[in-house]
């Protein structure tokens, strides 16, 4: 039977590219659950707690989704993926979409044919140093050796940007980040570097982490989105949209706790209402109940209190929004309007 | 003695001397140090030096070890507990996942008994196949066990595993029936009366899936030690049988036999196992229908078995190889034929020269299944890289998880080395 299985699968191989992309919507709701690609466990955005729930930041946008296509944040699939998984795990359909703090960038986006929905965390690459070293900024590390993650993009930025600098450096090839945490703490390279995120999760596991700074240069961009197949833009404009939902209740100050109040009946602010579904249509053009967003928003908050709940300045990890807050405030936040 | 001499001499002893203790600087835990220690200057010098290395090694591990925390929930709490600059080690993290780093995250807790009685029945079913004096008529679980076992693990109907062991008994009936008009015959009329027996078993199953359930339970929820565990045990006694197939195919005189099995052999050898992992993982989704739930650890399976299959195979040659031409000759001689002379003549002596090589594999698969981590399997090594130290609890305590990891692989893998040897002790008749 396994083998008759196998055979029809075979056959089928030439279709499924194309038959398996126009419906995701469908197949979800048919389904009854998400099956969303994370990853294996990145501190802050994505890993299974002592009871073996999900949880982060990444996760978060999962539940979103979830809970705006089928109003049940819990029904999601999540299908841990490795950084050489990902992408098959997503083109095949194992999964509908990946939040795996994915950079967006130009080859994955055409050459492996898929769509970026939207960023949902600004990285970049930083430098960390102790405190005892007295420098303020990366310009100041002539001479420097620096621990750096061989094989990555980190290296060849690392390059980049001493020679666009004029300055000298020293790299210490290192494997891992646990590798390079031990390494630095014994005071092999005097700065390591790494996505700013990766240099605050790291600092967070110190004995005193108050003793190390991270220096003000980001020398590389790094946006992190949620991405899906191409040629179903459907259901690319679902998890486009729920992020935006998620940005955009921050900016008008819609939050976990006033969003059933604020959804009861129709309010002062057209955008709220609209975003709320207590006016207009919006649910009706994206395919969705009329309270989509209200579910989206329920599941966890809106995009600051998951920042906040997940890797904020109250977590160990203590992130500042920085380019992560709204535009109202001096970040790169912009949902488009709703309406 | 003379006469004449009898008087010149003063004194003549009579009786033997008792045995004398040895002087007192010849004996004793001294005399042992100084002929093995301190036997001249150099030895002296290497010996102080040994010393003087075991002590900076225990003085760093056992404070460590011994002043570890045991009680905390989170890396920061147990450096509190500790102390300023304390040495003790974070064991909480050990006592606080320990059903993690055990049975994987989404195993469901209530379910935890199953696979280890599963464990437990391990030890009775392979008693009779490993240790000669226990009583022949444990076979039986040896038998039912893996049925058994895969119905406490995954759960479901208990109708499943009974109609997989009716199919597998009839089919041995079917094939002992015929076996006397040529093996092939009976064996292929065995296979099809199983293969029969199993889609009648189908229907039955899928019109009454009730019967004694167990919680079913995904192949994807499964995971920590418990998973490598399951893949060592599976693909080691999956791939020995086999592995013996394909070494004696590949000694066939029959060229179409021999040659699948040398391309396979040598294909399999030529290709690391993490590829064929992600051939298993990766690859065959993309050939798939969306949806097929063709199971990801019967996928690995597959492929570990097929790897360590092919290694045996060459280890069970070289122990072909190594017997002497007479041996075949002397069974051809006595008129056995080929199964007869193979299953009484050459393989008992050939597997008995391979049984070193064998564990060698044995035990090098076993570590290896720790590889399925890299495809996001959360076996052992995969719990801790990925769930555990990614939580913000726990990110940053290496050395205690990862000894963890090396002290569960060391007892399976020494216990395996130690009785490999017990048995070429045992299977020892030649005088060397």
């Amino acid at each position: 039977m396994k083998k008759t299985v196998f055979l029809g699968a075979l056959a089928a191989t030439g279709l499924m590219a194309g038959a398996a992309a126009a419906q995701t919507l469908e197949d979800v709701q048919s389904r009854g659950t998400l099956n969303c690609g994370v990853t294996t466990g990145l501190v802050g955005f994505a890993a299974p707690n002592a009871n073996g729930e999900w949880e982060g930041f990444d996760v978060a946008l999962c539940r979103a989704v979830a809970a705006a296509v089928l109003g049940d944040p819990t029904a999601v699939e999540f299908v841990p993926t490795t950084g050489k998984t990902r992408f098959t795990a997503l083109a095949s359909g194992e999964i509908d979409m990946l939040a795996r703090n994915t950079t967006w960038t130009f080859s994955r986006d055409n050459d492996l044919k898929f769509e970026f929905t939207g960023i949902n965390y600004y990285d970049g690459q930083g430098f960390m140093v102790p405190k005892g070293l007295g420098v303020t900024s990366a310009k100041d590390l002539d001479g420097a050796t620096v621990c750096v993650q061989t094989g990555t993009t980190t290296e060849l930025n690392l390059a980049d940007f001493f020679r666009k600098n004029n300055i000298s450096y020293e790299p210490v090839p290192i494997e891992t980040n646990a590798e390079a945490q031990q390494q630095y703490l014994a005071g092999a390279c005097d700065a390591y570097t790494t996505d700013a995120s990766g240099l605050a999760a790291t600092r967070a596991t110190f004995e005193a982490p108050a003793d190390h700074v991270i220096l003000p240069e980001i020398i590389s961009k790094e946006p992190l989105g949620p991405l899906v197949r191409h040629g179903d833009n459907e259901w690319g404009d679902i998890v486009r949209w729920t992020l935006n939902a998620l940005i955009a209740a921050e900016e008008l100050g819609v939050s976990s706790a006033n969003v059933s109040d604020m959804a009861s009946a129709a309010g002062d602010s057209p955008e709220i209402n609209r975003l709320l579904g207590t006016e207009g249509n919006l649910g009706e053009m994206i395919g969705l109940e009329s309270d989509w967003a209200v579910q989206a928003i329920s599941a966890g908050g809106n995009y600051g209190e998951l920042f906040e709940k997940n890797i904020g300045e109250n977590t160990p990890i203590g992130l500042a929004r920085g380019l992560n807050a709204q535009w109202t405030e001096g970040g790169l936040l912009y949902s488009p309007p709703f309406r | 003695m003379s006469d004449t001499h009898a008087e010149s001499v003063a004194y003549v002893r009579e009786t033997f001397v008792g045995e004398q203790p040895p002087p007192a600087q010849e004996t004793g835990a001294l005399i042992w140090l100084r002929k093995n220690l301190f036997s001249n200057w150099f030895y002296s010098i290497l010996t102080l030096l040994a010393l003087y290395v075991i002590y900076v090694l225990l003085s760093g591990f056992l404070p460590w070890l011994l002043g570890g925390v045991w009680e905390a929930s989170s890396i920061r709490e147990c450096r509190e507990i500790a102390g300023e600059g304390a040495a003790g080690g974070c064991f909480a993290v050990l006592s606080e996942r320990w059903n993690q780093l055990l049975f994987g995250f989404s195993y469901p807790s209530e379910a935890y008994w199953r696979p280890t009685l599963a464990l437990v029945l391990l030890a009775v079913a392979a008693a009779p196949v490993l240790f000669p004096k226990v009583p022949r008529a444990l076979l039986i679980v040896t038998l039912i066990y893996p049925f058994a076992a895969y119905y406490l693990i995954w759960g479901g109907t208990i109708l499943i595993a009974v109609m997989a062991l009716l199919g597998v008994i009839v089919g041995y009936i079917v094939y002992s029936r015929l076996v006397d008009r040529g093996f092939a015959l009976g064996f292929f009329a065995g296979v099809a009366a199983a293969i029969i027996v199993w889609q009648i078993g189908g229907f039955i199953t899928a019109a009454a899936p009730n019967v004694l359930a167990l919680t079913e339970i995904q192949s994807r929820d499964m995971g920590g030690f418990m998973l490598n565990l399951i893949l060592g045990v599976v693909c080691v006694s999956l791939s020995l049988p086999i592995g013996i197939v394909l070494a004696l195919g590949r000694q066939s005189s029959l060229p179409i036999i021999k040659w699948i099995c040398v391309v396979f052999i040598e294909f399999i050898r030529g290709v690391p196992l993490i590829t064929l992992l992600f051939v298993a993982n990766v690859v065959l989704a993309y050939f798939l229908p969306p949806g097929t739930n063709f199971d990801l650890i019967l996928r690995v399976i597959i492929m570990i078995t097929m790897f360590a299959s092919a290694y045996i195979a060459e280890v069970i040659r070289g122990g072909l190889a190594a017997l002497p031409r007479g041996q075949y000759e002397g069974a051809e001689s006595l008129g056995l034929d080929y199964a007869q002379s193979m299953r009484l003549i050459i393989l008992p002596q050939a597997l008995k020269i391979s049984i070193p090589g064998i564990v060698n594999v044995a035990v090098g698969l076993f570590k290896d299944t720790t590889l399925v981590s890299i495809i996001s399997m959360f076996d052992l090594v995969g719990m801790i890289r990925g769930p555990i130290l990614a939580s913000q609890d726990w990110n940053g305590v290496y050395w205690e998880l990862y000894g963890f990891a090396a002290f569960l692989f060391f007892i399976v893998c020494y216990g395996i080395s130690q009785y490999s040897q017990w048995l070429e002790r045992q299977l020892a008749t030649d005088h060397r």
